[in-house]
């Protein structure tokens, strides 16, 4: 078994498009969630109208990339708008309810065989980055390799793309939840009639955190796509659960931790992916095959779930008095 | 999938949403034309008797006609496209093969079916079940796997003249069939919410348990009906395993309702997977599940197993009625549903009422698991996933906590999903559902029998 080979392609997975695409995604979500306590439970919807509008805006419009990479996030206002008005007045398990729900429409709709021709159906779309991404790259053509973090110049196009994205990303939501509007924000969260007595529009605020996260998560599917093909399988309910998984693991109210907590969640990931199926190569588990063996990531990732919300909800970076499962 | 003439249908790659096409089958039989449109791994692709036409090409469309599942030879099939310069035509060969190439992926292309060259009788006709066909000439994208495979089904053209109403009946029966199997699910989870406040997103997985006791029963050599009560025995056992081990200590701790919906998320994926785990991907059937069609009246038809499965659900939410009317413990849960804390006051054991309707909901879900696998039909390991959001969708139409909710809006639900086929795409018919249950949120959020409360 090559463990230091495993070691080196999980190191590699620090900088990896994806590990940046959760980090804005669960980003997002600590808007949602930790600050606000809105109940996203439809991440992958805005992620799945992030990419879809920059394949599309690319593919089908003709626009070049940096135009088209706002279609997605103009979107996810929309999708905001939409989710909001009917249920941020009600109790918080009817916004769970609902986002899952918008989501699974969101992925159906880029499923179906109806829209086909725009959305590339079940195949997804494919040949929108060849063109005006890749021809605006100022690297040299090349391989880059700085020791574990390799990668052609393509590979850190995007990386680099993705990663101001993820820095004007982390900035403005720094400086938004330390600002008055945050407080408030925070207030909200912890007791909304308390905040509705001194006079401010509580909903308002809400459907502001609402659009804020949802344009991150749309980011998140932006640098996805950018990385790789855009596919509706790639945004099922599943992917929500990771990055909530992601969110509570780095601590929800606060803006690093979701980072961190997407970094230590892609690489915990990254490396028993790959550890596992080289164990059951090996005979080393119970006789398991390593399709089999790669499927224990993800019942270990439900049971880290279980076991940070039960033991430590706060997070591994998060601030016990700050908790904000206080409902 | 093979008994109502559409001779082979894939399910697409990861499309687990995709619901059995096979149920109202027989009056369907007229059916068909289908377009699976499946790239790369095609079953489909390059048949090597295929009548083939420009084989030097790199990309391929390809697929077979065929007739009430007989193939059809020397039917002419012509291919244009924008990146052709001219039309490409072939004859099926004797097998009802056919394939051409075509010079570029990531394009589309027009697939022509040659009326003249059919033998006398056969049309091709809408068939209301599948996705994109219209006619004898469709339209077709080749993706970036560079291949698609196009396979026209056809039909006797009397056959084709069901008439609406008669599908509009039918595909309620159906509705109506497919809405009990979901009450008998969504009640449970309805009651566990009323009585402890989880939106329990587990409750897939233990609608999964259920079909996949029943499997393991019949694999070790039970007959059906034992297989069947052993598995909903199992099922209750689960959940009362499930409340004992993880749910009672987390509400002696106090765990806050956000906390324990994040706790089913996490269960609800670790059993998931551990049921891949176990059974791998792929979809195994229960005996019976392709049991004949018994002619009705009309064009209406049903196996036994639908008639079985609606008769025993009928009886089963009759039972549980009675249980929840009549009996003190059923008495004791409407009174926690109420108000928990009024409930403990006046004397009721709030604990051992909750695992007592953990180890109702569980049963109930698993039956209404083996009922799930027959109506889809298949057992797989995130077949219960499929129909959550349903389940929930369900549950909130009727109004969340409520038993009778449950069932109602399980059969709205269940009665909009079928019909809605009429109308809009079969892939899209879940997101009719869905999309009412946004709207009831808007208009009416505690649901059709939900107590009006603030609920902001």
């Amino acid at each position: 078994m090559d463990f230091l080979g495993i070691l080196n392609s999980t190191v590699g997975f620090v900088i990896d498009p994806v590990t940046i695409a959760f980090s804005l995604a669960a980003l997002g979500l600590a808007v949602h969630f930790g600050f606000a306590g809105l109940l996203n439970m439809g991440m992958a919807g805005f992620m799945a109208l992030g990419a879809y509008g920059y394949a599309i805006g690319i593919l089908t419009f003709g626009l070049p990339w940096y135009i088209a990479a706002f279609l997605g996030p103009l979107a996810a206002i929309v999708f905001a708008l939409i989710l909001g008005i009917p249920t941020l007045r009600l109790r918080g398990d009817y916004l769970a309810i609902v986002t899952i729900a918008a989501a699974e429409i969101m992925r159906l709709l880029f499923l179906t065989s109806t829209f086909g021709p725009i959305t590339g159906s079940a195949d997804g779309l494919s040949g929108h980055n060849s063109g005006s991404f890749w021809a605006d790259n100022p690297l040299p053509e090349g391989q880059y390799d700085f020791g574990p973090f390799r990668g052609t110049e393509l590979d850190w196009w995007v990386r680099i793309v993705g990663f101001l994205i993820l820095c004007v990303a982390v900035a403005i939501v720094w400086l938004l939840v330390n600002s008055p509007w945050g407080r408030v924000l925070k207030g909200i969260r912890e007791d909304e009639d308390a905040v509705r007595s001194l006079g401010k529009n509580v909903f308002a605020y809400k459907m502001q955190a609402l659009i804020i996260g949802g344009v991150l998560g749309a980011l998140g599917g932006l640098v996805l796509a950018m990385g790789q093909n855009v596919n509706p399988n790639q945004y099922v309910t599943s992917i929500t659960f990771y990055i909530w998984t992601a969110l509570l693991l780095g601590g929800a109210a606060t803006v690093f931790g979701p980072l961190a907590g997407a970094v230590i969640f892609w690489v915990i990931q990254a490396f028993i992916g790959l550890l596992m199926p080289a164990l059951a190569a090996e005979g080393l588990l119970l006789g398991l095959s390593s399709i089999q063996a790669a499927q224990i990531k993800f019942i270990l990732v439900g049971i880290a779930l279980v076991l940070i919300v039960v033991f430590r909800p706060q997070g591994i970076f998060g601030n016990k008095k700050e908790l904000t499962f206080v409902k | 999938m093979v008994k109502d003439g559409i001779t082979s249908h894939v399910q697409q790659p990861g499309d687990p949403m995709k619901m059995p096409k096979s149920r109202i089958s027989q009056w369907i039989r007229t059916v068909l034309v289908s377009i699976i449109a499946c790239t790369g791994l095609s079953l489909f692709a390059s048949p090597a008797s295929a009548d083939s036409a420009n084989a030097d090409l790199p990309y391929s469309i390809s697929g077979t006609v065929s007739e009430s599942g007989a193939p059809l030879e020397g039917v002419k099939i012509t291919v244009t496209g924008p990146s052709m310069a001219v039309p490409t035509e072939v004859l099926t060969a004797v097998d009802g093969s056919w394939s051409i190439g075509v010079p570029e992926k990531n394009s589309d292309y027009e697939v022509k079916l040659d009326t003249e060259t059919l033998p006398a009788g056969s049309s091709i006709v809408d068939d209301p079940d599948t996705t994109a066909v219209e006619s004898s000439s469709m339209s077709v994208r080749v993706g970036p796997g560079g291949r698609v495979a196009l396979n026209f089904f056809l039909g006797d053209v009397e056959r084709a003249t069901t008439s609406l109403l008669d599908q509009l009946l039918s595909r309620i029966i159906n509705g109506v069939n497919f809405g009990l199997m979901l009450a008998l699910a969504s009640i449970g989870l309805s009651l566990i919410y009323g009585t402890t406040g989880i939106s329990n997103f587990a409750h897939a997985e233990m609608v999964t348990f259920g079909a996949l006791a029943s499997l393991i029963f019949v694999q070790l050599g039970a007959p059906l009906w034992i297989a069947l009560i052993g598995a909903v025995a199992l099922s209750a056992f689960f959940g009362w395993g499930m409340d004992a081990a993880l749910w009672a200590p987390l509400r002696r701790r106090n765990t806050g309702l956000v906390q324990l919906m994040i706790v089913s998320i996490g269960l609800s994926l670790a059993v998931r997977y551990t049921y891949q785990l176990i059974i791998g991907g792929g979809t195994e059937q229960l005996p019976g599940a392709d049991s004949p069609k018994l002619q009705l009246f009309g064009s209406i038809s049903l196996s036994w197993i639908d008639i079985a499965s609606m008769v025993i659900s009928v009886f089963l939410l009759a039972v549980f009625a009675w249980w929840l009317l009549r009996t003190r413990i059923g008495k004791a849960t409407r009174a926690i549903s109420d108000n928990p804390s009024l409930a403990a006051a006046s004397g009721i054991n709030v604990d051992a009422v909750v695992r007592v309707v953990w180890i109702v909901g569980s049963a109930l879900a698993g039956f209404s698991g083996i009922l799930w696998a027959f109506f889809r039909p298949g057992i797989r390991w995130d077949m219960g996933g499929q129909i959550l959001l349903l389940m929930f969708a369900a549950t909130t139409l009727g109004g969340l906590g409520t038993a009778w909710g449950a069932l109602i809006g399980s059969i709205i639900v269940g009665i909009l999903v079928e019909t809605s086929t009429l109308v809009i795409p079969s892939d899209l018919k879940y997101v009719g559902a869905l999309v009412i249950l946004i709207v009831i949120l808007l208009f009416r959020p505690q649901g059709i029998m939900g107590r009006k409360e603030r609920v902001g």
